[in-house]
């Protein structure tokens, strides 16, 4: 047993150990940390099969992105978590059953009909990050262009879901601003011109100033 | 040496578990989503694994995408998810029942 295999069966393990956890766990923040231990041992595992670039963005994008998403949205939400798990031990036999079924046929498959023995490893000048790019920017660039838009997409969707008007919130509608007219902001009153009083109480001088300006208003 | 066998058989192994995961927390919105996360990781090894094993970077590529649209997708789906609670109070499948499917 090479080093090289001892350490596939070592990553291998956490994952599978990693993901059984993810499915039992009762609190939902605890299965988010394994599905992150998940990711990690799977990049590993990328890693040591000459995919270094993709092991990296997973851990990258997945762990640092996509999964602290989850762990916020599962802090966010108040959920009864006992609600939640009702029916966990009645649905468990099924679940078991189901899984071991397709896990055998997969293997049986896979070990019967499927053998490939690993070739040359590449050598210390092999880049996997250049090679990638070089076929990335060149045969798939329209579909790298399309993911690009799909990105966006999901920004523009993820954002116009969640937000939401608040009542409190004094912020001016800038269509309506745009709308407003001349007659529905000013009106022009025929009058003929007044003369100022004389103040009556001449002792109060910041008193007698208000209603003055009062008048002035009208 | 590792064979090709070994990364389908583990990534065989991790999609059942993400199965079994669906059956057992069918409740559980959140759990759900994070189980097809998983089942996406297992198809990623393999197509990681045969990229590797036929010498053709075509798998990687493709790995790369099915990383955006996945991204978009627990994007979108998480948001949909805040949107469900802030209006139901509640994430449980078996209370999505307003078009009494």
């Amino acid at each position: 047993m090479t080093f090289e295999l001892v350490l596939f069966y070592l990553f291998g393990a956490i994952l599978l150990g990693g993901a059984l956890a993810m499915i039992s766990v009762r609190n939902p923040v605890h299965a988010a940390l394994f599905l992150v231990l998940c990711f990690v041992a799977a990049a590993a595992l990328w890693l040591m099969a000459e995919a270094e670039f993709l092991g990296i963005v997973l851990v990258l994008v997945y762990v640092g992105a996509v999964m602290v998403l989850f762990l916020f949205v599962v802090m966010m939400l108040d959920i009864n978590l006992a609600k939640l798990r009702e029916g966990f031990t009645e649905y468990l036999p099924a679940g078991i059953v189901v899984a071991l079924a397709m896990a055998t046929v997969l293997v049986l498959v896979i070990t019967r009909y499927i053998t490939m023995d690993a070739p040359e490893r590449a050598g210390p000048e092999y880049s996997n990050t250049e090679a990638l790019g070089a076929i990335l920017y060149t045969e798939y660039v329209y579909p790298f262009e399309i993911a690009a838009v799909i990105l966006l997409v999901a920004i523009i969707a993820a954002i116009s879901l969640t937000q939401r008007k608040r009542p409190d919130n004094k912020s001016i509608d800038p269509g309506k601003q745009m709308a407003v007219s001349r007659e529905g902001r000013v009106r022009m009153v025929a009058m003929p011109s007044e003369k100022k009083k004389a103040p009556r109480r001449g002792a109060q001088g910041s008193g007698a100033n208000a209603p003055d300006s009062k008048d002035g208003s009208k | 040496m590792i064979t090709l066998e070994h990364y389908l058989v583990l990534a065989a192994l991790l999609f059942s578990i993400s199965v079994a995961g669906i059956f057992l927390n069918r409740k559980n919105v959140i759990v759900l989503l994070m189980c097809i996360e998983l089942m996406m990781l297992a198809v990623n090894i393999n197509f990681i694994a045969f990229s590797f094993f036929l010498q053709d970077l075509a798998g990687q590529v493709f790995v790369f995408f099915i990383l955006t649209v996945a991204a978009a997708e627990a994007a979108i789906g998480l948001a949909i998810l805040v949107l469900l609670f802030r209006n139901r109070g509640t994430i449980n499948v078996q209370d999505m029942d307003a078009m009494k499917g």
